[in-house]
């Protein structure tokens, strides 16, 4: 064998890493423009030393001993009974032990410390979080295969498309329509799932104007590749404007137009609506956009006092006259668990506002 | 209600001439060329007269070693198919960027990563890591065969027909596109209505059942049939790490026929575990697939350990370091593996102390994994090394291994996983460890028990093409993979917008030409060594002056594996019986009771593919047929009290003294 | 290398240091059916504790429907519990006769215990035609589709052990209590009581913790 064998073997290897290594420098992850995204980079960069400090000693060990150890290489010292040695096991049980203990403490904190549900306690490293400020509120509905973005405090909507302003705390209420997905900004903040019937949050800031990618993280059928928004992070006045323009649109979020948009497409453009209809975004969580269909938190709640009895059994709808009245006709037809009216509310379900749909 | 029943949709279900893709050439392509090789193939199978001789030693039988063989062959087959279709998706995603769609329409992409992974582990790994359990522990522990020999039969063919069926759906139908784990509300029956998910659950049950009662008898095998003297701890590590695999797999894989159970309940009778509406939870799908689907991943790897343990040991010379270190390491790794499945998804909102908990047990099974990668360096410390092929693999994972487990520790600080969760660094990191651990493992397996089983070692050069094309194209198909997941991009896309991603995916599909060569090797090696097989013949059975008991049969072992069964007195068995100067008992030979074959294990697979398949079409009155057939077979099998016959002491000593001949001759 | 060599003609024979490598004779390794079998039950237990653990989850989610206190008739309930465990004590009496070498008091007792597991399987259908006639199957609500599977996994169970035991009856008759038959009985038995243990907990989580508010 080549005398360079193992030398040549580190030094592929090491080239390897290393351009893999400083090509990762330049990446969203590693310079990414939000804070909570900062302090995720940090803790990669952080865990990644830790580790090394175990793996690098392995390696070169390893590519060491096997050179030196060869069987050609007769002035190597050959101990084949020597099998044993407490000092030597002592230090390969503690020395990671104490790599993961150190680990095991910074995930603690982090973990806490980075909790998505955590509001922001600063805007970023060299700045708190003025005493003023309330984040703001975006709801995220994944849909097949596009995002809803409703913007409550602003009572406009957006398809594919996010607009923020910078340097204010965001908080993200996300929920699916149908299958699960994934919400994720990497330049700014980490991912969170969003899944039908449930609420996710997700609190973060963007801390640079820029265009940021936005995507699906979480393989959701035949048009996820497309599902893809650009974020504008944008100083407040700018914001403010684009808000306003919005609002000056012709386009409006009703229940009616949920529902037509809830209709799987693929590579959807970007939508603005100039209004929202009041509590889409409670009826979409809650599945109930549909007038006839009980909502989620009403069923939690009628079930935590026992259900509704026999009586229950057959409460059930479809549909089905929502798909024709829509021109849906593509939508296979689903029962759900129906509506229930009562004297005070005639026409609609219980909390289910919507009269007319 | 009789006059609603259409018969000919009972027969038929949703099965029509539509299911058989003539719109897709690249499938059309393939079918024509396995329908011609398959005709090949039985053409000269006839022609040579072969179909009895396959019967008779091979689909019937119930030895262990054989078995082992059938699963390994298996897993190779299968491994080419998983292959081509990483090679697929590598090529897709180098070209579809902006307005180049690619060749691969989303439809088909969609099924190729699903199939890849399914596949490569359920029909690639696992049948590869049995087969070698299945071939080596008997020997190991001294035994003749393993406790049940006729169920043994029974697990390879369900495993193949589960592998009979994912391969149908190429050709009947369509695979799954949901991803390997198919979540749900995707794989539900209202956003996959189609019979890919059939085919991905029912494939995985039958497999499954396969590999649940392999685990049950290689345990009670490794429990109850050990030579006498050999204790637990002087057990060698391979068999440890057996029987910590086996208990691993009768702890989980019930898991996942419940889940899958519960799937298909929700997708046939429309019950609603899974949905949203009407109370489902579909965060529950994803709890219990991973409460198998971690453990399954160590089921996949410590075998590979257990080989490189006995390999590090044997190509040293030396006897491994720190055996009850080991030992322990490897029943703490079993344990921990229950308590981290978790990791899976950090991302689903679980809440801080719940991540970090589950974040630091991930951590702390590093610990043991590390201390196993000290030992095995501190077995090469001091020892006298041949880089014989197994010791290239054993080497190339050591240092490839520990990369992996890094990256696995970064991914199990929950706050950085929300970063990288589901990027390509995630796929990196997966790929890292089971190519670096599970693949090389398998590869140092192979070539290190080749011999044992066949009596010719494998050929040398092609070894070292196919190592050395694998290490370097695993480390170009996958480093660049860690970039693009820091770059932010996420994984089972079909195309791209951002053009300087371009070159990272060009080059990680270089890489993975460059794995297609080490494949390629590997053939040539198994083609190149059967045809140099006298120059390469072991005729003492201990071609690498091994350690354990299995280098002291004859290379192919006799039916019986032990004329006598073996009285152990120290860990590494054989090591010591050749250093005590052992010589063979010339007579003496007593009748040896050995099982017999049976056709009752592939006829029962076969039945269970056949329902599988018509479950999937939805064809009830063959699906009651075949169940009925099932049930009934297997009850007509029990009425068989006659399993056995008896070697003629004769016969043993016929063969024992040709044994010696060889080996006298071959001084 | 050490000069003692061992003859398998001298087994045990000379010096202390001599080791004996082999076994002389027929070496026959333990008989694993037992252990094997209860090593299947322990990963069928897993499949049911699965199977409470997603009634755990889901068992109060009544999709606003009817719940277990609006639906279980604990009467049959108990009807059928008794069924169940007494079929427990006649197996129990079957292993008794096997023991005492009485191959016909051992199918007796067979048979009765078959007769209390199809009056079991019996009542339980009948509770399930009834359900899914109210219009209470397992597709009106989460807790329905708990019920029914972890239930109805329980019943396929007992019927699967109820064919298992006439096709033992029918091998006791051809060969009697040859050592072959006696480990199937062994192994039935393990079978039938754990169902029984697993009945224990579906009726005390399910049917009488379903019915408290």
């Amino acid at each position: 064998m080549p005398s360079s064998k193992p030398l040549r073997g580190l030094a592929l290897l090491s080239t390897v890493l290393l351009t893999s290594l400083l090509a990762g420098c330049n990446t969203v992850l590693m310079s990414p423009s939000g804070y909570i995204a900062m302090q995720q980079r940090d803790l990669i960069v952080v865990s990644t030393i830790l580790m090394l400090i175990i793996i690098v000693p392995v390696i070169i060990l390893t590519l060491v001993f096997a050179w030196r150890y060869r069987a050609s290489n007769v002035n190597a010292k050959y101990d084949p009974e020597w099998h044993h040695s407490t000092m030597v096991e002592l230090m390969i049980w503690s020395a990671p032990l104490i790599i993961i203990i150190a680990l095991g403490a910074i995930t603690w904190v982090s973990t806490h410390k980075l909790d998505p549900y955590r509001p922001l306690e600063r805007i970023s490293a060299d700045r708190e979080l003025p005493t003023n400020v309330t984040p703001m509120t975006v709801e995220v509905v994944a849909l097949d295969w596009k995002w809803l973005f409703l913007y409550p405090e602003q009572g406009i909507a957006t398809v594919n498309e996010l607009v923020a302003p910078v340097d204010r705390p965001i908080l993200f209420k996300m929920t699916a329509s149908t299958v699960m997905n994934s919400f994720f900004i990497p330049a700014m903040a980490g991912q969170v799932y969003a899944m039908p019937g449930m609420e996710t949050k997700l609190n973060a800031v963007i801390n640079r104007p820029g265009v940021y990618e936005g995507f699906s993280a979480n393989y959701s059928g035949a048009g996820f590749s497309d599902m893809r928004f650009k974020f504008y992070g944008m100083p407040a006045a700018d914001f403010a404007n684009w808000v306003e323009q919005t609002r000056a649109g012709q386009e409006t979020l009703t229940r009616e137009a949920y529902l037509k948009l809830e209709q799987p497409s693929e590579a959807e453009p970007v939508r603005r609506y100039a209004s929202v209809a009041d509590g889409l975004y409670e009826a979409i969580l809650n599945r109930c956009v549909e007038s006839n269909r009980m909502c989620m938190n009403d069923m939690m709640a009628i079930d935590a006092k026992g259900g509704l009895g026999t009586l229950g059994t057959f409460n059930l709808a479809s549909n089905e006259s929502t798909r024709i009245r829509l021109g849906l006709t593509d939508t296979a037809t689903r029962a759900y668990v129906g509506a229930m009216c009562t004297p005070a509310d005639p026409t609609g379900g219980i909390g289910n506002a919507n009269p007319v749909l | 209600m009789f006059e609603h029943l259409d018969i000919s949709k009972m027969l038929l279900g949703r099965l029509s001439l539509e299911a058989i893709p003539f719109h897709d050439p690249i499938l059309l392509v393939t079918f024509i060329a396995v329908a011609l090789g398959g005709l090949a193939l039985v053409g000269a199978l006839t022609y040579f007269r072969l179909w009895g001789y396959l019967w008779r030693e091979w689909f019937t039988t119930i030895d262990h070693k054989k078995i082992g063989i059938m699963y390994i062959i298996l897993g190779i087959v299968m491994l080419l198919r998983g292959f081509a279709d990483a090679i697929m998706m590598r090529i897709q995603q180098a070209v579809a960027f902006g307005d180049v769609a690619g060749y691969l329409p989303p439809h088909h992409y969609d099924q190729i990563f699903t199939a890849h992974g399914v596949i490569m582990i359920f029909f690639v790994a696992m049948p590869l890591v049995t087969g070698l359990m299945n071939y080596v522990v008997p020997l190991q522990i001294g035994a003749r065969d393993v406790a049940f020999p006729f169920l043994n039969n029974f697990s390879f063919w369900m495993t193949a027909a589960g592998a009979a069926l994912v391969m149908a759906s190429l050709f009947v139908g369509e695979f799954a596109r949901t991803g390997w784990l198919a979540y749900p509300p995707l794989s539900g029956i209202a956003q996959s209505p189609d019979v890919g998910v059939d085919y991905y659950i029912w494939s995985l049950q039958i497999a499954g059942v396969g590999t649940l009662l392999s685990g049950i008898n290689l345990l009670v095998t490794i429990v109850k049939m050990r030579a006498p003297g050999m204790s637990m701890m002087k057990m060698p590590v391979f068999t440890w790490t057996s029987l910590c695999t086996n208990a691993l797999i009768v702890a989980a894989f019930p898991v996942l026929t419940a889940v899958l159970a519960l799937l298909s309940l929700d997708r046939y009778a429309g019950t609603n575990f899974f949905t949203a509406d009407f109370g489902g939870n579909a965060m529950m799908y994803v709890n219990l697939i991973w409460i198998w689907g971690h453990p399954e991943v160590y089921i996949l790897i410590l075998p590979a350990f257990g080989v490189f343990s006995e390999v590090v040991s044997t190509f040293s010379s030396k006897r491994l370091f720190g055996y009850a270190s080991m030992v322990y390491a490897t029943v703490v790794i079993t344990i921990l593996s229950y308590l981290v499945w978790l990791h899976h998804f950090f991302t689903m909102g679980s809440g801080a102390s719940v991540n970090s908990f589950f974040g630091i047990t991930t951590m702390i099974i590093s610990i043991p994994t590390g201390a196993k990668i000290f030992n095995w360096l501190f077995t090469m410390y001091r020892g006298r090394i041949r880089f014989d092929v197994p010791m290239l693999w054993t080497v190339g994972f050591m240092v490839t291994f520990v990369i992996g487990g890094m990256t696995g520790v970064m991914l199990a600080v929950p706050p950085a996983d929300f970063s990288l969760h589901n990027s390509l660094f995630l796929v990196a990191h997966f790929h890292n460890v089971i190519i670096g651990g599970v693949l090389f493992g398998m590869m140092a397996g192979i070539n290190y028990w080749f011999p044992k089983a066949f009596g010719f070692r494998l050929d040398e050069f092609w070894g070292k093409c196919s190592f050395w094309f694998w290490l370097v194209g695993f480390y170009i198909a996958f480093m660049p993979l860690y970039v693009l997941g820091l770059m932010g991009v996420t994984r089972r896309m079909n195309h791209f917008d951002d053009p300087s991603l371009q070159i990272w995916f060009e080059i990680a599909a270089l890489g993975a030409f460059l794995i297609a060569l080490g494949i390629l090797s590997f053939l040539i090696q198994l083609v190149v060594s059967f045809k140099r097989r006298e120059q390469l013949r072991d005729h003492t059975g201990d071609p690498w002056h091994g350690r354990t008991l299995e280098w002291s049969t004859s290379s192919p072992p006799p039916p019986y594996n032990f004329a006598f069964t073996p009285q152990v007195h120290e860990g590494d068995a054989w090591w010591q019986m050749k250093q005590r100067g052992y010589e063979r008992p010339a007579g003496g030979f007593q009748p040896i009771h050995m099982p017999a074959n049976t056709a009752a294990g592939i006829v029962l697979a076969g039945l269970s593919a056949a329902l599988g398949f018509a479950l999937i079409w939805h064809m009830w009155i063959p699906a009651i047929a075949t169940f009925v057939a099932l049930v009934g077979v297997a009850i007509a099998h029990t009425f068989n009290y006659k399993r056995d016959y008896y070697i003629p002491a004769e016969e043993v000593a016929q063969i024992e003294a040709e044994r010696s001949r060889l080996m006298a001759s071959h001084v | 290398m050490s000069n003692t060599h061992v003859l398998s003609q001298n087994p045990g024979a000379g010096a202390p240091e001599t080791l004996q490598f082999h076994v002389t004779g027929e070496h026959h390794p333990q008989n694993g059916t037992l252990l094997g079998f209860w090593l299947y039950l322990m990963s069928d237990c897993l499949i049911f504790a699965c199977l409470f653990a997603v009634y755990g989850v889901l068992g109060r989610s009544y999709a606003a429907g009817p719940s277990g206190a609006d639906l279980f008739d604990l009467n049959l309930v108990a009807i059928n519990t008794a069924m169940l465990l007494l079929s427990s004590i006649t197996y129990g009496f079957a292993m008794l006769e096997m023991q005492r070498n009485r191959v016909g008091k051992t199918q007796l007792w067979l048979f009765i215990t078959g007769l209390f597991g199809v009056a079991f399987i019996g009542l339980e259908l009948y509770e399930f035609a009834h359900l899914i006639h109210q219009g209470a199957g397992p597709q009106r609500s989460a807790f329905l589709s708990s019920f029914f599977a972890l239930v109805g996994t329980h019943g396929l169970h007992v019927t699967f052990g109820i064919i298992w035991l006439v096709v033992l009856m029918v091998q006791l008759g051809k060969h009697g209590l040859i050592p072959e038959n006696r480990r199937r009985l062994m192994c039935l038995s393990m079978f039938w009581h754990f169902l029984d243990v697993v009945w224990i907990g579906v009726f005390t989580f399910v049917y009488l913790m379903g019915v408290l508010p």
